[in-house]
């Protein structure tokens, strides 16, 4: 590993840090309302930050292009949020802030975020939820007609709004529905069933994108004034996550390649609350969401290799081991605190299930308390998921549940401005790496999404794009863009001409295999080590030996899939360096070489309080490290502790 | 178990398209349906044939990507659940399966099981919203919403756009779809502004591409989130109210 000597400039506003976004507004340079329809912007991605983005900056008057990969961008996968979204509003009067919101969130994410960032994202929280009820997000009600909150991990207030078990996608619908409103007048054009594969640079600045169009395998270049991406998490490097089968890297992975330095992708969480694999064959992981863990209760038999069930079980056989280990936050300790016991609990032998790889989590007080009907009001809807998958009925019997990787706090490294190291080249949402450290609460990724695209990139870009007005977007004709088209035709009749001997799935399942085992809920130096001579084995094997039939011109699922699991492999790679250089313990990312004598992470501030960007060099080379320092003024580093 | 599929192939919208028959072995019954198929597919791709072309993304029954005919029924036969959450449970040892993609002109095939529903999007983009530019938003609390009608808003807000009511109904209607995003915003005091020119823009829009409904119900049988009939009522009154309002005293109602 090689420490590169670039500064990273953050371009972190000075000041009272309260002030500091308000000021940095008035600061920042505008692009008059004549002149936003000169400026061409692209946006990849149509999830709530895509989506937000889109419509606002089309809103603005600027000429905006979007592209997904599905068949509508009502399909992207903000949609399968479940729990909710956070604010700061305390419409409850339990004493929340927008510093306790700044302050939580940067204590949830074990004090590896940038301040300056997380103290804005708690500032907007409150526009979002006032934004969102304007366009008609049905929020859950009390019957005096004002919004109803929940409480979530991470927190001792209850700031979180909701829609059942639904937030995500009635939140995306809005977005979606947005900008719908912007495709219908004209000042945003839709581009769908077309992927982006390649990002141009020209002069050091983001020029445009190279896209596939997945229906007749056209390849295509855009240009543009600016480019956003906005195109999600990465935690399908692990093949089996709660993240929907086409959730991939590949957009980001390759503006990385491009220049676009990488950030932290050590640090994966893994959710708490999934239903545990029941096969070999399984395809993804079903999460329940955190909610859940408000009245229901985690538990373990006593006894190793206890074979009765549930019923037969007394309560003084059970170990309700989080609300005995951490009385104050009990079973609404952080999402990692939580995952991490469960899998001390499995791997204790006190697993439960039919495969001995869960642990319960239990409605029967809360039903006896409340009443089912109560219980199914709040829940029903995941009660009923979880029903179909299994053909149990939590409404009696306990809920089995294990952890699952889930969300990516890791991505491409960005500046105040959501601006990353390449100029004109945006990235927002969980795509970025900025604003929830090692560990993201939970409600916080649907806040963080569309607090950069409703409520900052439409003021940081016009402080772009004001240096360029009266100049043209590079040519699509000119050969930066010649040269990556040529690169993606390229890799598409490499993988078509390998003609090897196995699938693409075959390859991410055993990607996945490596991943989970040695970069996954506890890593060493020995696993990853080993990780870093596996991944790159099976790499080979794949170049040389993938089968992908049929052709690029036209409809080619495993076509679309070998590129994905290409580039997971690479940043596969980088994950398990990135977690090897990174000796401490910190949120999702637990070294079992860093932890405290009773188990749990270890933080090392003197030696690892920075963030990790990496800098591609080509293949055959590993990517330099450059770290952007983290500095605390305003929230004391301590050891976080939910006891 | 094993089961037999008959599965729709078509190789594009030029082509005329057949039905192919495939065996699926060593099927696990806690396998989803589509993972059932992931199975056929990898057996396919071993024997050097193209695999099978279908829509699916979340596999959580909210994305609405996924969408089969089976055995003729839309999803399948387990009530309120999309194809990604159906089970093989539901099968027995040695059934043969039909598979087929969304039948209905406004759905063109694409390939195989795929189809195209963007005019579903459009229907959306002629009115399926509330028109509030991000940023000028009052406090979300000022306007009070009695919790019944929050909750009837949702129920009808859960419509994952799948496309399911079409594919059930005999005349490839999308009244379901499209009634549930007109009851969701009209139910909500913030969508009473647009009311009437959403609902005569998105019934007009709607009947460009699709059927007409002659009250079946059949959408609602096929509909993973169950969405309610009452909305197509909802629907045609307040369509027929829109015609006759006079929207200069919108205010006065």
């Amino acid at each position: 590993m090689t420490e590169g000597s670039y500064t990273l400039d953050a371009r972190v506003p000075s000041g009272p840090l309260a002030d500091r976004w308000t000021n940095h507004k008035f600061d920042m340079r505008l692009v008059n309302p004549n002149n936003k329809r000169k400026f061409e912007i692209i946006v990849v991605g149509s999830g709530l930050a895509g989506a937000s983005a889109a419509a606002t900056l089309a809103e603005l008057g600027y000429q905006v292009k979007i592209f997904t990969f599905h068949d509508s961008p009502r399909r992207a996968h903000s949609i399968a949020a479940q729990g909710g979204i956070n604010a700061a509003k305390n419409y409850k009067n339990d004493g929340d802030s927008v510093h306790r919101l700044f302050y939580d969130t940067v204590k949830g994410g074990d004090y590896r975020s940038r301040e300056a960032n997380v103290h804005r994202l708690a500032e907007v929280s409150v526009d979002i939820i006032d934004q969102c009820a304007a366009q008609g997000v049905p929020f859950a009600r009390e019957y005096g007609g004002l919004l109803d909150n929940r409480s979530f991990g991470g927190a001792q207030v209850s700031r979180t709004f909701y829609a059942r078990g639904q937030t995500g996608q009635q939140l995306l619908l809005g977005a979606y529905q947005s900008l719908a409103r912007q495709v219908d007048a004209g000042t945003c054009t839709l581009y769908n069933r077309t992927e982006m594969l390649d990002l141009v640079v020209k002069d050091g600045r983001a020029a445009g994108i190279v896209t596939r169009d997945l229906l007749n395998g056209d390849i295509v270049s855009h240009s543009a004034h600016a480019v956003i991406l906005a195109t999600g998490g990465y935690g399908n490097v692990y093949y089996l996550s709660t993240n929907a089968m086409a959730s991939n890297v590949s957009a980001a992975w390759r503006a990385h390649r491009r220049g676009a330095f990488f950030a932290n992708p050590c640090y994966t969480q893994i959710h708490p609350t999934c239903i545990p694999a029941s096969d070999d064959f399984q395809s993804k992981l079903t999460l329940m969401s955190e909610s859940l863990r408000n009245d229901g209760r985690i538990w373990v038999p006593q006894q190793e290799e206890d074979d009765r069930t549930p019923d037969q079980i007394p309560d003084s056989d059970r170990d309700y081991y989080l609300e005995r280990k951490y009385p104050a936050f009990g079973n609404l300790v952080p999402r990692d605190v939580a995952s991490r016991n469960a899998k001390t609990q499995v791997d204790d032998g006190r697993g439960i299930g039919p495969l001995k790889n869960g642990v319960y989590l239990d409605f029967a007080g809360a039903i006896e308390r409340d009443g089912a009907d109560v219980i199914e009001e709040k829940y029903g809807n995941l009660f009923q998921m979880y029903e179909r998958i299994t053909d149990e009925d939590p409404y009696k019997v306990p809920m089995r549940i294990y952890p699952a990787i889930h969300y990516t706090m890791g991505g491409l490294w960005v500046d105040y401005h959501l601006m990353s190291n390449v100029p004109g080249l945006f990235v927002l949402g969980e795509a970025n790496f900025s604003d929830h450290g090692a560990n993201r609460l939970g409600a916080s990724a649907l806040m963080q999404g569309l607090a950069d695209g409703y409520f900052v990139i439409p003021y940081t870009i016009g402080d772009y794009l004001s240096d360029y007005l009266g100049e043209q977007p590079v040519p699509t004709s000119d050969p930066a863009f010649e040269e990556a088209e040529t690169t993606v035709r390229d890799q598409m009749s490499r993988f078509l001409s390998t003609k090897g001997s196995r699938s693409v799935d075959w390859f991410h399942r055993e990607l996945g295999k490596i991943m989970w085992e040695h970069c996954g809920m506890a890593r060493n130096a020995a696993g990853l080590e080993q990780a870093l001579v596996d991944i790159p084995a099976l790499r080979e094997e794949f170049e040389n030996n993938v089968k992908v039939l049929g052709e690029n011109e036209g409809i080619n699922q495993s076509l679309e899939r070998a590129g994905r699991v290409a580039d997971f492999f690479e940043l596969g790679e980088l994950l398990a360096r990135d977690a090897l250089q990174r000796e401490e313990s910190c949120g999702g990312h637990f070294r079992e070489e860093s932890q405290t004598a009773d188990g749990e992470a270890l933080r090392n501030d003197d030696q690892f309080a920075y963030s990790s960007a990496w800098e591609w060099h080509g293949i055959d080379r590993a990517q330099t490290l450059h770290k952007e320092p983290l500095t605390f003024e305003h929230v004391k580093l301590t050891q976080r502790s939910y006891k | 178990m094993h089961v037999t599929l008959k599965v729709w192939r078509q190789n594009g919208p030029g082509d005329g398209g057949r039905f192919e028959t495939y065996e699926a072995n060593e099927i696990s019954e806690d396998m989803s349906f589509l993972e059932m198929l992931d199975i056929v597919n990898e057996a396919l791709t071993n024997d050097d044939k193209e695999p099978i072309t279908f829509d699916h993304d979340c596999r959580e029954g909210i994305c609405g990507t996924c969408g089969l005919m089976i055995n003729g029924q839309a999803h399948g036969p387990e009530t309120g659940t999309a194809t990604c959450q159906l089970h093989m449970r539901k099968f027995s040892d040695g059934d043969e399966i039909v598979i087929e993609p969304w039948r209905a002109a406004a759905f063109p095939v694409v390939k195989d099981l795929m189809v195209d529903r963007s005019s579903f999007d459009r229907i959306i983009e002629s009115g399926g919203y509330i028109g509030v530019p991000t940023g000028g938003a009052p406090d979300a609390n000022l306007t009070l919403i009695p919790k019944p009608a929050a909750d009837a808003a949702m129920d009808a807000a859960a419509c994952i756009g799948c496309g399911a009511c079409v594919a059930a109904c005999p005349n490839a209607a999308a009244q379901l779809f499209t009634s549930a995003k007109i009851a969701h915003l009209s139910l909500l005091p913030q969508g009473q502004a647009e009311r009437w020119s959403r609902v005569e823009n998105m019934v007009e829009t709607m009947e460009s591409f699709f059927g007409s409904c002659t009250n079946h119900g059949e959408c609602h049988e096929a509909c993973p989130k169950e969405i309610s009939l009452d909305f197509i009522a909802l629907m045609n009154r307040d369509y027929v109210k829109s015609k006759i309002k006079n929207r200069k005293l919108l205010g006065q109602d």
